[in-house]
């Protein structure tokens, strides 16, 4: 068993240090500190800490100002309230002027759970990746939520950052390095790639494994940064492997899959399948039995790879 | 006194006021003299674009006067100034107040004035921070300024800065939620670097507030919201001049400035006329309307 850890504790945690580095450094909220874990910042510094209620546009036009005063803010909530509510807000106050706000999301996606639709934001991807000049990144796990929190801190420009509620077990050990804009090669593979983010990266790793076991020898990406997504990678993946599935815990549509297949389809045009949930909302339940039910788990990455790589042998365009 | 921006102003003229600090206080007289210029660019800023927002730009005319000419503290020539005033305009569609303003104070030739709208301008049809020296938001969709304007105060304090920030929004833009959500921060948070004014004209662009969506009783929604709460007449550089005076002192609060305005104010036939909210003059409207302002 490997070890599991909360991305949201390690984020507060590493608001904390950055905190402590640089006075410029302040935090929003919207009543959900003690969730999205923004309560360790609050504690050491309640002066550059600034709980704004339920009222998540106000907070993002907050947080906005101040970045236009030299100010660098993290604002955080759940997912579904920041993209979704925010969005016009996040729009016109952040994205447009290229302020320097973070938003740093939690609770994504339907590993939320029992919360139900209303709390499981499967469109947030879609919204905040349709904005120009932000850049989104989906951590894999608590070691590159660190990294990339901190990354997010030291450059210049509007960032979301996409964490989800459940601890998750480990991708990284402690001498990873997450580097901003490029795609991490977890298992080389000729037959297939799968490119993933967020907690399917471990699902993905997982379905490899069992595909090997049946003689397919997939390649395994995790594409933290999402937005500018890394096009090299992607091109090196269709050449050399010929078939793509991708992995994401977000509606099928406007998220990791459609950015790949923008690359795939201008650059080296190869069979594509797309692990994501259907045109459909979630409802109510634990996270594994959701994932089950709308078909993110290993089986249906599995499934997806075998049917690419069928197709293969269909595409003119076959290695 | 003030040296006022001469009225061909170009980049040599203006290079003249580099560093100095373009705070003001113009007399009675100066000032009538520039609101009159400022609504005759509006007029023609907006007739040469064939598009734009010319009646909630007049009547915000002698508040913008009045901040630019005698309460802000600010560099036309360096925009950038840390501990510049701040002055934020929420309701974007009055940009073309907002930029012949910034023109008369020698933010850039007044010239520029008639590329509004056009391909390549700096001058949006709503503004743009990136583009426009002196403009400090990108606004346009209503309800965000003040909470921008709530940020911007909010750094001023963390940086032991003593400026103080400004932010005009439209009565009609207080329909938006966020402008509450707003209200109840700025009360909050004790940012009392921060002043609220409110373009209070009446109307909006289906027509009256009062018909459209009803703000009344509006100064005592402020009050209850933990504001102090100012009302003048909006075209009166006095009492103007008074307000932003008397905000200054208070302590521990929010102020806000409702002043009582007439929608297309100086233009006999846009006052209080809604169908002048969106719609430019005609050139023919245009020659009427400059006549009027002679």
């Amino acid at each position: 068993m490997s070890q599991e850890v909360s991305q949201r504790e390690t984020y507060g945690k590493t608001l904390v240090e950055l905190g402590r580095e640089n006075r410029d450094i302040v935090v929003l909220d919207a009543d959900l500190s003690r969730s999205t874990m923004t309560m360790l910042f609050a504690r050491e510094f309640p002066e550059r800490f600034f709980d704004c209620g339920i009222a998540e546009q106000n907070m993002v036009g907050i947080a906005a100002g101040l970045a236009a005063s030299g100010k660098i803010p993290f604002a955080s909530t759940f997912a579904v309230f920041a993209a979704g509510r925010c969005f016009d807000q996040i729009r016109m106050s952040i994205a447009q002027p290229g302020l320097n706000v973070k938003l740093v999301a939690s609770h994504s996606g339907i590993s939320v759970g029992e919360d139900g639709t209303s709390h499981q934001s499967i469109e947030d991807l879609a919204l905040i990746g349709s904005l120009p000049g932000f850049t989104v990144i989906v951590p894999a796990d608590a070691i590159e939520t660190a990294q990339a929190v901190k990354a997010a801190a030291a450059h210049f420009g509007p960032f979301y950052i996409r964490l989800c509620r459940p601890k998750l077990p480990l991708v990284y050990n402690e001498g990873y390095h997450f580097a901003l804009g490029k795609a991490v090669t977890l298992r080389q593979g000729r037959d297939a790639t799968i490119i993933a983010i967020g907690l399917m990266v471990k699902v993905a790793l997982e379905a490899a494994g069992n595909l090997e076991g049946e003689g397919i020898d997939c390649r395994v990406l995790n594409m933290p940064t999402l937005k500018p997504i890394d096009e090299a990678a992607i091109i090196q993946a269709a050449t050399e492997t010929g078939a793509i599935v991708t992995a994401e815990e977000h509606l099928e549509h406007g998220g990791l899959g459609s950015a790949v297949a923008q690359v795939v389809a201008r650059h080296q045009p190869v069979p594509m399948e797309f692990v994501a949930i259907k045109d459909t909302y979630a409802k109510s339940g634990k996270p594994a039995e959701l994932f089950k039910r709308y078909g993110l788990t290993a089986k249906d990455i599995e499934r997806s790879v075998k049917s690419a790589i069928e197709r293969k042998w269909l595409s003119p365009f076959r290695p | 006194m003030m040296s006022l921006p001469k009225k061909d102003n170009s980049i040599t003229s203006a290079n003249s006021m580099k560093a100095e600090v373009f705070s003001s206080s113009a007399s009675e007289a100066e000032m009538k003299a520039i609101a009159k210029r400022l609504r005759r660019h509006i007029i023609t800023m907006t007739g040469k674009a064939g598009s734009g927002h010319p009646g909630g730009s007049l009547s915000a005319v002698e508040i913008l006067t009045t901040l630019y000419f005698r309460v802000l503290r600010h560099k036309p020539l360096a925009p950038q100034w840390t501990n510049r005033d701040r002055f934020i305009l929420s309701k974007g569609h009055a940009a073309p107040l907002l930029y012949a303003t910034l023109a008369e104070c020698g933010y850039f030739p007044i010239d520029e004035l008639l590329t509004l709208r056009q391909m390549d301008s700096r001058l949006q049809g709503h503004t743009d921070r990136t583009l426009t020296p002196g403009v400090e938001m990108s606004a346009g969709a209503l309800g965000q300024g003040l909470s921008f304007a709530i940020g911007v105060a909010l750094a001023g304090r963390l940086n032991s800065k003593d400026y103080r920030v400004y932010v005009l929004l439209g009565d009609g833009e207080c329909d938006e939620g966020q402008v509450w959500e707003a209200a109840m921060a700025a009360a909050h948070f004790k940012v009392d670097n921060l002043v609220a004014i409110v373009d209070n004209n009446g109307q909006q662009i289906d027509g009256w507030n009062r018909d459209v969506m009803n703000l009344d009783p509006f100064p005592s929604k402020w009050q209850a919201f933990g504001w102090h709460v100012i009302e003048v007449d909006g075209h009166d550089f006095t009492q103007l001049t008074q307000a932003f005076n008397q905000a200054k002192l208070v302590k521990g609060q929010p102020t806000v400035i409702i002043a009582h305005t007439i929608k297309g104010k100086g233009v006999s036939f846009m006052e209080n006329n809604p169908d002048f909210h969106g719609k430019a003059p005609t050139a023919g409207e245009v020659k009427l309307a400059l006549k009027e302002l002679e």
